[in-house]
């Protein structure tokens, strides 16, 4: 039965069901909890944006809040993981990557690989992305592709409530080392979502909207700001495909390419830094595998390369956003040889 | 805790077992047989063997880059792991992991780790699993004194402190971090002394004396099964070959090696030991001196005949599924 929550609510409903159904999950991280070792109330945050509010009041100690030491508890989820447990270990932003990224680049991705097919690491780092809030440099970051880079790492980027629950009760299920990227923007969003448990496979592109003239492939916030270009678009007769590939590793190239065929036309848009991001990854793929049927040059609609800037005005320019996504489609859409 | 005649004969055997084995490893890999990098133990066996003793096939460790010695003294196969070495297929990594990351987690060996550090927070994870699952077991993190200096290392000895994590902590100080000696690199006068001041018990301990080292692991084990929380200790130790293979440690003084090998051998000290009283004759050991050699005879001829990985097994055990 599908009901309306928010994304946030279909995240702490996924942490709520998979910790109810398996006693081997447990939480970590900076203020999940909230409280812990000061005389006012537990459960005060719930985490930074109140995700993992009321867990800790359901399942106690299984939910634990850390010292602000990224390589030490992310290890330890790591290490947990390793060792029987099934941890889903919070980053509170992704680009905090930088204080533990080696125990998820060196450790739990390789760990399988490098021991013979002994080690099986079911770890889940969840973490904050993306810019629009004015948090600046070094909070607003969309890191996905680095992780999408390294063999052995799953990456998913559900960009509404029904994927984020879907996917994330996925990951926790999965045997293998998941990062899940939430855009910070997305947690008040919300959408149809199941009360029931349910999966959403990896892999698995969604045709969020069809349409023959160009096909649009855009991850997290940038689908909704998609879905906008191409109401826009479809005004003036051209009708954008829409694919959210959910997860980009593993990716559902199949999805990707089958609509290229179709369509000649394709318009990638990825928040990250431009220098090799997701987008350039699936031009490549595009260019290699479909070449033939491409009628345009791929394009890509990313920032700029320079870190986030602060002043809304900066920022404002820096984020894609629907009409630049427009100009690329229409780009595409008018181009002839 | 009193060790018996069996145990210390076995104890001898692990011992004895590290050195010739790595011995052997250094006479191969200068042959060039031997691909890639390797970091040998010798030297350091108390250490290993001491702690390891009060430890249990469940129990876990984490090693560091010199990580031979942690996997034979835990119980890893002694043939699987010179295949390993060896890059072959009948490696107990099937030749993925060689050298720097071998690894049996059947055996609670969570891996030899390229990354100066990594294995700390690994440990952290360990001791929460069997907290978690209540099963008294302990993790146990050797590092170096270089990576007593890293960041991973402090967290983790803050992290095993707050959560009260059965963990225990062993720095193997051999006195040079690569080619820095610890005496430049370690700003404390005492590696131990430094972690004390996160809040668990710590000692320092003559890593040659191999009784020294079982006692103050034994009491360290103990606290972290009976939920008291972490533990740390230094092992003051001294590596007889360089930092890797290849190393002609010309930064170390010029009679040092064969000083420490001639007055200060950590199996001469201990033969020495349980031969005194009488329960244990030179000939006792003898025999296991010749059950080894027998044993890493068999495992380099193994290794050297046994399949190299080919393209079928590369491209396996990336994920469960993908």
């Amino acid at each position: 039965m599908a009901r309306t929550i928010t994304y946030q609510q279909a995240i702490n409903e996924a942490l709520d069901q998979e910790m109810a159904n398996d006693p081997s999950v447990i939480l970590m991280g900076e203020d999940i909890v909230g409280g812990s070792g000061a005389d006012g109330e537990m459960d005060a945050w719930g985490g930074p944006l109140g995700i993992t509010k009321g867990l800790y009041t359901k399942y106690g100690d299984r939910v634990m809040d850390t010292p602000i030491t990224e390589s030490a508890f992310i290890g330890a989820a790591v290490g947990a993981a390793a060792s029987g447990l099934r941890p889903v270990a919070e980053l509170m932003f992704s680009d905090f990557m930088g204080v533990c990224f080696d125990q998820i680049y060196n450790q739990a991705a390789k760990f399988r690989y490098m021991f013979g097919g002994k080690a099986e690491t079911p770890v889940v780092i969840r973490t904050m992305y993306g810019a629009g809030i004015r948090a600046a440099a070094q909070h607003s970051q969309s890191p996905y592709s680095i992780f999408t880079h390294v063999p052995g790492l799953k990456v998913i980027v559900p960009s509404n409530p029904y994927d984020a629950k879907g996917l994330l009760i996925q990951a926790i299920r999965d045997n293998d080392p998941v990062v899940c990227f939430e855009h910070k923007s997305l947690y008040q969003s919300e959408g149809g979502v199941p009360e029931e448990s349910y999966t959403i496979p990896f892999g698995e592109a969604n045709v969020v909207r069809e349409g023959g003239d160009v096909t649009i492939i855009a991850l997290g916030l940038m689908v909704n700001r998609s879905l906008e270009a191409a109401e826009a678009l479809a005004a003036d007769g051209i009708e954008c495909e829409v694919i959210d590939p959910r997860t980009t590793s593993p990716l559902d190239d199949e999805t990707i390419l089958e609509s290229v065929e179709n369509t000649g036309r394709a318009v990638i848009v990825d928040e990250a830094s431009p220098r090799c991001n997701m987008a350039t990854d699936i031009s490549a793929l595009i260019a290699q595998q479909a070449f033939g049927a491409l009628e345009a040059p791929i394009e890509m609609v990313t920032p700029p390369h320079t870190p986030v800037p602060f002043a809304g005005s900066l920022e404002d320019l820096y984020v894609p956003d629907a009409t630049k996504i427009e100009t690329a489609v229409r780009r595409v859409a008018g181009y002839s040889r | 805790m009193a060790l018996d005649r069996e145990e210390l004969l076995h104890i001898y055997r692990v011992m004895k077992t590290i050195r010739v084995f790595e011995e052997r490893i250094h006479d191969e890999f200068a042959t060039g047989e031997i691909e890639g990098f390797v970091h040998l133990y010798a030297g350091e066996e108390a250490s290993a063997a001491g702690v390891m003793a009060n430890l249990t096939r469940d129990d876990r460790i984490a090693s560091t880059h010199r990580g031979h010695g942690h996997c034979i003294a835990k119980g890893v196969d002694v043939r699987g792991m010179m295949a390993e070495i060896y890059g072959r297929i009948t490696g107990v990594c099937h030749g993925k992991g060689g050298s720097m990351h071998i690894a049996d987690l059947d055996e609670g060996m969570m891996g030899a780790n390229g990354i100066v550090g990594g294995g700390p927070p690994l440990i952290c994870g360990a001791a929460l699993a069997a907290k978690v699952k209540g099963t008294r077991n302990v993790a146990v993190a050797f590092v170096g004194d270089g990576a007593s200096n890293q960041g991973t290392t402090f967290e983790s000895l803050n992290l095993a402190t707050v959560w009260n994590l059965p963990a225990v902590f062993v720095a193997e100080n051999n006195g040079y971090a690569e080619a820095t000696s610890s005496k430049y690199s370690v700003g404390a006068d005492s590696i131990a002394d430094r972690a004390a001041g996160f809040g668990m018990p710590a000692v320092s301990v003559d890593g040659h004396d191999f009784f020294a080292v079982y006692e103050a692991a034994g009491e360290a084990i103990k606290r972290a099964r009976d939920g008291e929380g972490p533990s740390f200790i230094e092992a003051r130790v001294n590596r007889y070959f360089g930092h890797f293979e290849g190393d002609a440690q010309t930064y170390r003084g010029p009679d040092e090696v064969e000083d420490l090998r001639a007055n200060r051998d950590c199996i001469d000290i201990f033969t020495a030991a349980v031969t005194t009283s009488g329960d244990i004759a030179l000939a006792d050991l003898e025999g296991i001196d010749r059950d080894v050699l027998g044993l890493i005879d068999s495992a380099v001829a193994e290794a050297r005949s046994a399949p190299r990985p080919g393209a079928d097994d590369l491209l396996t055990d990336v994920y469960v599924s993908y």
